[in-house]
């Protein structure tokens, strides 16, 4: 590392291992030059169909980088099992977006060309912070990834609510870039590095470092900052907000995407380059840990809008990642890629419902468009069960694997209390999943006549609705297919979860740590 | 002879999948297809039993989540020989109960009703900690669904406060359940969560007691017990006939079981201590249960809280801490469960006869022109109540026997149980069966479909009846093999119990 950064003229880049990112930037030039094209059908087809492939090409390309180990453009970046992994899964979360966007108003208002190429910047950015492994190059993807956010949260121009979003979005979120600007320079003054390595080894040297007040004050600035983008209470406000406002696919993709790109940050910078510092991050975001599980879980219960719900969700399952981040051991870390992974699938899936029902009724994302959807629609409504049960932590299903793996983590790591947290985040939560499901399930279809429940067992229950058999399938194949894909994966890697272990012990031992 | 217990796991599931595919119409034929197979290979089982061994038979053991130590390890023993024939019996006759009625979606009800089996048949052949876990906690899901959907009045607030309850309990074994894995391995190598390895590696004793009342947790809030029971009227209430009578007679005993298979031999520090804890939450569940029965007029809640009296009984024999008291608990349950299923059965032909409604008040007369339901009736309402000759008298008596050793004190309090019980059941049999015919009452004999249902679980009442060493023979090697670890350690702790430092074997 430090031989590759004393070669200051012209680094040399390893171009193969910098294909994904180069695969992401590159299509985003392209992208945005084609949705120039004066043709409708090549603007409205051709763009998302070029920014699928080139999201498809960026996750061949992980996949063929698998297994190598380096440093790429002057040891501001790593190349390693755990940058790959989050790669492939901004990915999956991009791909998931431009297809829930495909028919959608918002890429409409704003330009195909312009949409897509900023969905493709941003992730560009994700794949700098997570492989960043420099203060500089930190900030660097954060804000490459943040600002293309901010344009596409009010990208449906024609609606207040998405405006607000945005602008809400962009001041908030600048407030928490600037915190962790500050929070980098005073790491950057108490180790006199910037660079990752550099940083591990001046803690691991000396001992009085440690409680450095410089040092301290930047760990404190640095979490804040942090704490911003992975909507970790009390920085958690604006996620509400925001997510309901924004254009669906857009939060979707929100929602999974940047939570992965600020947990793969926190991994590599506390986990790695601050590890021996742990004594001063641990115990502060542990406590934030346990507030962010009690007030995602506390919020959620009375929020009839399933984009709030979900949001206030996130927030609750952010607090169980901090988790896997707070213990500090090679556990715990893959834990925390483990649930990142988990929390992709079940959310997609969600949202792809929401999605196509936002298109079918006119309640939006309210609760109540799910209604009866049991009986009507039987392909939107089991993806959205699996992933609520998955999200409650029921067994079968991936998210109960994921917890599983968490709370090992935390109690192999001294941290019971918090694996205790965890669980008593699970009950709160399961009020608000278990009202989702009972909208689908057990509540008739609001334009029907409801005729009133049955009394007695053995008379059967007069549930208003059509038949097993949809009437007429609309014309949403592609929500409907993210819908199912991501709800059979929930339920798949509930039940075999070996090979996403095995992934995740990869990378978990990438990083060479202890 | 090698039997797959994997077979029989996924059967029910198996063919719950096969009728989502189905017309239908056949969905129903074709799970009632499903739990045939079950019970005979069940049957099958009982007949190959080795009866003079303690340990596993027919063991399935292979690794599931190698990262996490978890295992996929089936087997059976004496602890759950007969709960899996319970099971394998009540969800036949169930099944064949449920395909009077046209139900609404038939193909999703009987999809959950096949996966309600698999998830119980999961976990009370389940050898592996987390396994049990993963399989206790899947039985929620169908009969969130179950009682949700097809479930009488005020069915969505009854399922969803019913999940929280037991889900509440469940996670926090969830909790403890990883915990025991990861503080058992700590000096011991890699983790493993199969009861074998978890047996031999003792957890420290303040460890031991937090675990434990989580487990305690979890099971109370299951069967239930009495300051746990809130959501046992409303779930009660709301569920379907059919699916309640699987629930009542077969879930509640998984979680006695757990007690036996789990808390007995892994945390035996925390039993001892917490030994008169769970006597006393036992006796007030037989208290409490048995005068809720007797003065609630609903029949469904009658039956409701004459479970947790006996399942109050049951806990009593388990936690006596000795082989009588916990080869009774076991008898009790599948007594229990056979006793309560028909019970169930009966009430919902009775509530046809009496204008559809389920109070007693409604009732009276109905044995009129019904000699055969009534001869029906009268042998299972015996069976409840306990009555010499019966099964479930051995049952009770031996598990007053375990107490009385154990704490003569509890064990007289509780003998008061058993009367109450007379006083309930007759009291049910009487003001439906006799007393003046009620004004909506129509009286009339059974069908013959009914008796399909009906008769089975009565043969096996009586042969039970006839035979009860049948069962207490096979559960015996396991149950010495298994209480010994807990009773030992009880008798060190004389302060817990007076008269405790001389027992029987």
């Amino acid at each position: 590392m430090i031989v590759a950064a004393a070669k200051v003229a012209g680094p040399a880049i390893d171009w193969a291992g910098a294909s994904p990112l180069v695969a992401v930037f590159g299509g985003a030039l392209v992208v945005l030059l084609l949705g120039l094209a004066p043709a409708r059908a090549l603007r409205e087809k051709a763009v998302p169909a070029l920014s699928i492939l080139t999201l498809v090409l960026a996750i061949v390309f992980s996949v063929w980088q698998w297994g190598e180990r380096e440093d790429l453009i002057a040891g501001a970046l790593r190349l390693d099992e755990l940058t790959l992994i989050l790669t492939i899964i901004f990915c999956v979360a991009g791909i998931a977006a431009v297809l829930l966007s495909w028919r959608h108003v918002a890429p409409r208002e704003a330009a195909h060309g312009e949409y897509h190429a900023l969905l493709l910047t941003s992730i560009a950015g994700m794949i700098v912070l997570v492989a960043a492994q420099n203060l500089v190059s930190v900030f660097l993807g954060l804000e490459l990834l943040s600002i293309p956010l901010y344009v596409l949260c009010a990208t449906e121009m024609r609606r207040a609510s998405s405006l607000e979003s945005g602008l809400k979005y962009l001041v908030v979120g600048s407030v928490g870039s600037a915190t962790l600007l500050y929070g980098l320079a005073f790491l950057y003054g108490a180790t006199g590095s910037t660079d990752f390595g550099t940083i591990a080894a001046a803690l691991t040297g000396s001992g009085d470092l440690v409680s450095d007040p410089l040092l301290l004050t930047g760990i404190a600035l640095t979490i804040v900052g942090l704490s911003f983008k992975a909507s970790v209470a009390p920085f958690h406000q604006w996620t509400p907000d925001v997510y309901e406002g924004a254009p669906t696919p857009v939060t979707a993709f929100m929602a999974v995407a940047t939570k992965a790109a600020a947990f793969g940050v926190m991994l590599r910078l506390f986990d790695i380059a601050l590890i021996d510092a742990s004594v001063d991050w641990a115990p502060p975001l542990a406590i934030l840990a346990a507030i962010t599980i009690v007030v995602g879980n506390v919020g959620a219960l009375g929020q009839s809008s399933l984009k709030r719900l979900l949001a206030y969700s996130s927030v609750a399952q952010a607090g169980y990642m901090l988790a896997g981040v707070v213990v500090a051991s090679r556990l715990g870390l893959q834990a925390t890629i483990f649930y990142i992974a988990v929390y992709l699938v079940m959310n997609l899936a969600a949202f792809a419902v929401i999605v196509a029902r936002e298109r079918e009724t006119p309640w939006g994302d309210d609760i109540a468009s799910l209604n009866g959807i049991g009986s009507t629609r039987p392909l939107l409504a089991w993806p959205m069960t699996i992933a609520m049960l998955a999200l409650a932590g029921f067994p079968a299903t991936a998210g109960f694997i994921g917890k599983f793996y968490l709370i090992d983590a935390a109690v192999a790591g001294d941290y019971a209390w918090l694996a205790v947290f965890i669980v008593v985040g699970s009950m709160i939560s399961l009020a608000y999943y278990l009202k989702v499901i009972a909208a689908i399930w057990m509540t008739p279809t609001m334009d029907a006549a409801f005729p009133g429940p049955a009394i007695g067992g053995g008379e059967q229950p007069l549930l208003a609705g059509g038949s097993d058999e949809a009437t007429g399938l609309r014309a949403q194949g592609e929500v409907v297919a993210v819908a199912v894909v991501f709800g059979a994966l929930t339920l798949a890697l509930g039940v075999i979860p070996t090979p996403l272990f095995d992934v995740v012990r990869d990378a978990g031992a990438a990083l060479g740590l202890f | 002879m090698t039997l797959h217990l994997s077979i029989m796991l996924w059967l029910p599931l198996a063919f719950g999948i096969l009728g989502l595919l189905a017309p239908p119409k056949v969905a129903g034929r074709l799970a009632l297809v499903g739990t045939l197979l079950v019970l005979a290979y069940a049957i099958t089982y009982l007949v190959d039993f080795d009866s003079s061994m303690a340990g596993l038979q027919h063991i399935t053991d292979e690794t599931w989540i190698g990262e996490l130590g978890i295992s996929y390890k089936l087997g059976v023993d004496g602890l759950n020989l007969f709960l899996v024939l319970l099971t394998a019996l009540l969800w036949f006759s169930c099944t064949l109960w449920a395909n009077f009625t046209d139900w609404e979606k038939p193909r999703l009800f009987y999809f959950h009703l096949a996966l309600a089996q698999t998830a119980v048949l999961g976990a009370l052949l389940a050898q592996d900690l987390a396994l049990f876990v993963v399989f206790f906690d899947l039985m929620l899901v169908p009969f969130f669904f179950l009682t949700g959907i097809w479930g009488g009045a005020g069915r969505v607030q009854a399922t969803i406060k019913f999940v929280i309850y037991t889900l509440v309990g469940s996670l926090l074994m969830l909790t403890a359940a990883i915990a025991t894995g990861v503080l058992a391995a700590k000096g011991h190598g890699s983790l493993s969560f199969a009861f074998s390895d978890l047996a031999q590696r003792t957890l420290g004793e303040s460890s031991q007691q937090w675990i434990f009342l989580f487990f305690a947790a979890a099971f109370l809030v299951k069967m239930p017990a009495f300051p746990l029971h809130g959501w046992m009227p409303d779930g009660y209430r709301a569920m379907p006939l059919p699916v309640l009578a699987v629930f009542s007679g077969v879930l509640s005993k998984v979680a006695a079981y757990g007690f036996l298979r789990v808390c007995l031999p892994l945390f035996p520090d925390a039993v001892a201590q917490y030994q008169p804890l769970l006597l006393l939450i036992a006796l007030a569940s037989i208290l409490y249960g048995s005068a809720m029965a007797f003065t609630t007029t609903e029949t469904r809640l009658i039956l409701g809280y004459s479970s947790v009296a006996q399942l109050g009984f049951i806990t009593l024999g388990i936690f006596a801490l000795n082989a009588q008291g916990a080869q009774g608990a076991i008898l009790q349950a599948f007594n229990h469960g056979l006793v309560v299923a028909p019970a169930f059965f009966i009430v919902a032909l009775l509530a046809a006869r009496s204008g559809g409604s389920e109070d007693i008040r409604d009732m009276g007369g109905l044995a009129m022109r019904a000699p055969a339901l009534a001869a029906l009736f009268l042998v299972v309402t015996f069976a409840t109540l306990a009555m010499p000759g019966s099964s479930n008298f051995v049952g009770e008596f031996y598990i007053l026997l375990g107490v009385f050793q154990e704490q003569a004190v509890i064990a007289i309090v509780a003998s008061a149980g058993v009367v109450l019980a007379a006083f309930y059941a007759l009291r049910l049999y009487i003001t439906t069966m006799h007393n003046r015919t009620g004004p909506g009452v129509e009286s009339r004999e059974m069908e013959l479909r009914d008796g399909l249902v009906l008769v089975p679980l009565v043969l096996a009442i009586l042969a039970i009846a006839l035979y009860p060493q049948f069962a207490l023979k096979r559960s015996e090697p396991t149950v010495t093999s298994i209480v010994p670890v807990a009773h030992g350690v009880a008798s060190g702790w004389t302060v817990y119990g007076p008269g405790s430092t001389e027992h029987g074997p």
